[in-house]
């Protein structure tokens, strides 16, 4: 979302004859000329120093660049393990797994709810079987493996251990990120399983074991991006999430975990739209506030355990269907965003993602805006190039102000998990969406080609169109009845027994469980039947 | 047009937005939802992943005069048509349907060609969507 000029609705009197004065998406004022700040008193921290506004390492990105990290998979695990290679030879770093939402919901992909949608939206791994597939020829040792799940986190982790069993690839040399982050889920992505409690209970579980066993691994991936995504302005996107982040960390402080230690494997997740300067001052400001919570809340000594850090996707509801070239432009503007405010990793949308699954052709090209970026502009050669700007500064302070007023209004308002169960969250997401979309609809926020500049003789060409191959999702059936039929029915049963009755007890890791099962070759279905018949299903608050 | 959103269109109408399958993006459906019943219809929303049957069955029950269904995760053919079958099943044939989410201009026609009244992607403008469900449910603009 662009900045927007519409006056403040309370202008009254004189003032409303003034003329407008301009305010971010997420609503801070923007001075014409920004001077130096007459009350600073301290010099700004150098990079790498508490509380960190200028980036956690003091080399920023001459140590190491951020990771190019496209977000990709569709079909089966045999389309989507073509995919990650023609990728991996094109230069990305590190792999991105989306996966299908029957596999995301829990379901497998001969159920009824599952059937249409199995390999749309990501791929279908509904067993080990799947995912021996999808990673056959990638070293698992070298490169890191992104996950986006959430409701079946847990289960996914477990399927990735038991693939690394196979290679032979030891577990503490596995890198990579599973997203695990449930309390987003409930307010705007949606796949959850599970209530709140146990679901926090599963995450918890996860993040403690993976630290003892796969310690270079980030067992969460606290995000804001599908909120931001979904109707959230950037500071609101920043509160929330930070506060989602402390009923992580109270939760695991809860079952035992030592906050100096899982701090370090905590790591955050966000959307940047057009509004560039929101963007870089939101991550700033947020690395300060959560170091500044790890180390006056929660006692934190380890800077590393206060470190913020974070992956970026560019693109998402930023980018339109009308004249869909545009989108390459805003994907760029904003990665510069995501560059310059200090992401530790990078997804680049492609400019069809309004409309379809991207094609090898532009899925390309949103790698090659990183790297262009990355190896051609020179933005990545000094450490926080914006430092000591007076608006920068100005605007990552009042950033910082307006994400406390949100985390304070969460506070006031009983808690994240009070917020969510409530509705309340879930119902100011759509007030923010109806008025980003009013605002687009009225032109007040001005997008390029769709409400404004647009041609009467406007093409909707965008070139090649992705086609699912309709035999994908028989395919992946195929593969799933051929498990079912030839693994051993008593080692499934045991191994599925034993996670239930696990999950009955509060006290026990429900990981080793876990992976037992994916090495059984249970299904993903299953074992969410079995916790589910200790735990029930999260019940939606729907209000309008 | 952009008045259109501001008179009560639909008053007296009752309409359902649903969620059919697995896709969790509910903000066009509520945002939608949230314009409907600005114009005037009494709007009931599902919530996330139910069945084609459990949709035909609440608007069955609850008499409405309009479903909208919306999908973002590709599976619009398969869900729209077993919903309009399920409601064909329940002797509700007249009961309008609607679309939106992110729907491919090459499966229209399909669309259309099960009857489905309107066809809505997240660049049109609200008024227009109103609008164009107005017309559907034979309400004469003010």
């Amino acid at each position: 979302m662009t900045a927007q000029t519409t006056p403040p609705r309370a202008a009254t009197g004189d003032e409303a004859l003034l003329p407008p004065k301009p305010v971010s998406s997420s609503g801070i004022p923007i001075p014409t000329v920004a001077t130096a700040d007459p009350t600073a008193t301290a010099p700004l921290e150098a990079p790498g120093v508490y509380p960190f506004t200028r980036g956690i390492f003091p080399d920023g990105y001459t140590g190491r660049l951020w990771t190019f990290r496209q977000y990709s998979g569709f079909g089966t695990a045999e389309e989507s393990n073509q995919r990650y290679r023609f990728l991996l030879a094109q230069g990305q770093t590190g792999l991105s797994v989306a996966l299908d939402l029957p596999t995301q919901c829990g379901y497998d992909p001969i159920e009824s709810m599952a059937k249409s949608e199995v390999g749309k939206v990501g791929v279908s791994l509904s067993t080990l079987a799947d995912a021996e597939v999808l990673f056959e020829g990638i070293d698992l040792a070298r490169i890191s493996t992104s996950f986006t799940i959430n409701g079946t986190a847990a289960i996914i982790y477990a399927m990735y251990l038991a693939v690394a069993d196979k290679h032979g690839v030891p577990r503490e040399k596995l890198t990579g990120t599973i997203q695990n982050d449930i309390l987003k889920e409930y307010v705007a992505r949606g796949t959850w399983i599970f209530p709140v409690k146990p679901s926090l209970r599963l995450i918890a579980d996860s993040i403690l074991y993976s630290n003892d066993v796969t310690p270079r691994f980030n067992p969460i991936s606290i995000a804001g991006a599908h909120m931001h995504d979904a109707g959230a302005t950037p500071a609101e996107e920043m509160g929330y999430t930070l506060a989602n982040g402390l009923a992580y960390v109270d939760e695991l402080g809860r079952r035992g975990g030592d906050v100096e230690k899982f701090g370090k494997r905590l790591s955050f997740f966000f959307y940047v739209h057009m509004d560039f300067f929101d963007a870089v001052c939101k991550f700033r400001a947020a690395r300060r506030i959560w170091a500044r919570l790890m180390r006056e809340r929660y006692g934190v000594q380890d800077a590393k355990a206060q470190h913020f850090r974070f992956g970026v996707v560019c693109g998402g509801s930023s980018l339109v269907a009308a004249q869909p070239y545009n989108n390459i432009m805003r994907v760029t503007i904003e990665t510069m965003a995501a560059v310059l405010g200090g992401a530790q990793s990078i997804f680049t949308c492609a400019y069809d993602e309004p409309f379809q699954i991207p094609t090898e052709f532009s899925a390309e090209l949103a790698l090659r805006t990183q790297q262009i970026i990355a190896y051609e502009s020179g933005i990545a050669r000094t450490v926080d190039p914006f430092g000591g700007s007076y608006f920068i500064e100005q605007h990552t302070d009042r950033m910082e102000q307006a994400i406390l007023k949100v985390m304070k209004e969460i506070d006031d308002y009983g808690g994240v998990i009070e917020v969510i169960e409530s509705g309340w969250l879930q119902r100011r997401i759509a007030e923010r969406a109806r008025e980003r979309k009013t605002k687009i609809d009225s032109g007040d926020t001005t997008v390029v080609g769709q409400n404004a500049f647009r041609r009467a003789d406007q093409s909707e060409e965008f070139g090649e169109v992705f086609r699912l191959d309709p035999q994908a999702s028989q395919r992946v059936i195929e593969r799933y009845e051929a498990v079912k039929a030839r693994r051993s029915p008593a080692a499934v049963e045991r191994a599925l027994t034993r996670l239930e009755r696990a999950a009955a007890n509060d006290g026990e890791n429900l990981m080793p469980c876990l992976v037992d099962c994916c090495h059984a070759y249970a299904t993903v279905g299953e074992m969410v039947q079995r916790l589910k018949s200790q735990w029930g299903e999260f019940q939606e608050p729907v209000r309008l | 047009m952009t008045a259109i959103l501001r008179l009560p269109v639909l008053r007296g109408r009752r309409i359902l937005i649903a969620k059919p399958g697995l896709d969790g993006h509910d903000v066009g459906a509520k945002v939608i939802a949230l314009a409907l019943r600005d114009a005037g219809a009494e709007v009931i929303y599902t919530g996330l992943r139910k069945s084609p049957e459990y949709i035909a069955r609440v608007a069955v029950d609850e008499d409405v005069d309009a479903v909208g269904l919306s999908v973002l995760s590709g599976s619009h053919c398969e869900l729209v048509a077993q919903t309009i079958a399920c409601l064909c099943e329940a002797g509700a044939g007249e009961i309008k349907v609607f679309v939106g989410g992110t729907i491919p201009k090459e499966d229209f026609d399909y669309l259309r060609g099960l009857g489905v009244c309107g066809i809505y992607t997240s660049s049109m403008h609200l008024d227009v969507v109103v609008a164009s469900v107005a017309d559907a449910l034979a309400v004469q603009p003010a």
